[in-house]
């Protein structure tokens, strides 16, 4: 299988107040437990089920994802600049693993 | 005789249209009975407290690949302390299961907006529902046409 690995674009820099769009995608098969292999067994269900950021240590955003989002989930969203920091992205799988990944941001 | 034949021909294909029109007619009654969990988990989450308004739900009109169907919305709020969307739902009707996925904002995202990718099985509608955080609830739908349908098995 190939390796689960996160990926993310986040502006370097950003004006006061800018809102800026920060997108996201991770290599994951999210098997829904529906899907058969080549020999007609089921795939047993193996999804990434949250998706977490935080800001400078405090929670931004959250999302929940079922079965339903596709293979590899890329996920946009907003986020309004106020200052210079850090963003912490967190990935759980339903196997407990976690994926995190972090992206600087310079707001002037 | 030649000119009977084709006679013949042209109005047994007027039948088979006829048969076809019927069974579609008979096919979407057979879809309207079946329950549609996605109004009903709605309804749960809401309970049943919810009005219908024309939220920004960008999603294709037909997709010709239901594996990978680019879903996002865009729903106008101030996003301050006051006055924000505390929670986006997305579901969709025709899929083995309603939900899709659950957004959880705050304030200092600036914005309630977000894009995702989703699966759909077949043609379906897809539900958008937003909690405010002042109790209240919005929701919108879209039909999605789907050619190949993306859910397995």
């Amino acid at each position: 299988m190939s390796k689960i690995k996160p990926r993310g674009k986040v502006p370097k820099k950003a004006s006061v107040d800018e809102i800026i769009e920060i997108k996201t995608l991770i290599r994951h098969p999210m098997h829904s437990g529906r899907m058969k292999d080549k020999n007609g067994k089921n795939i047993p269900k193996r999804i990434i089920n949250k998706f977490l950021v935080k800001f400078n240590g405090k929670q931004v955003f959250v999302m929940n994802l079922e079965p339903s989002i596709s293979t590899n989930p890329y996920i946009a969203f907003p986020y309004k600049a106020k200052e210079t920091g850090t963003f912490d992205f967190e990935w759980t799988d339903d196997n407990g693993e976690k994926y995190t990944m972090s992206r600087k941001m310079t707001v002037s | 005789m030649k000119r009977q034949k084709m006679i013949m021909i042209s109005r047994r294909n007027i039948m088979y249209l006829l048969g076809g029109v019927a069974s579609t007619a008979l096919f979407s009654n057979y879809a309207l009975a079946k329950p549609n969990l996605a109004l009903k988990r709605i309804k749960e989450i809401s309970k049943n407290n919810v009005e219908e308004i024309d939220l920004f739900l960008d999603v294709p009109e037909i997709a010709e690949n239901g594996n990978q169907v680019k879903v996002s919305f865009d729903i106008d709020s101030p996003m301050t302390n006051d006055d924000f969307v505390k929670t986006v739902y997305l579901l969709a009707d025709g899929n083995p299961a309603p939900n899709v996925a659950k957004f959880s904002f705050s304030t200092d995202m600036g914005a309630c907006s977000a894009t995702t990718r989703m699966r759909l099985s077949k043609t379906q509608n897809v539900y958008l529902l937003a909690e405010y955080n002042n109790g209240k609830f919005a929701m919108t739908k879209s039909k999605v046409k789907v050619t190949i349908g993306g859910c397995g098995g």
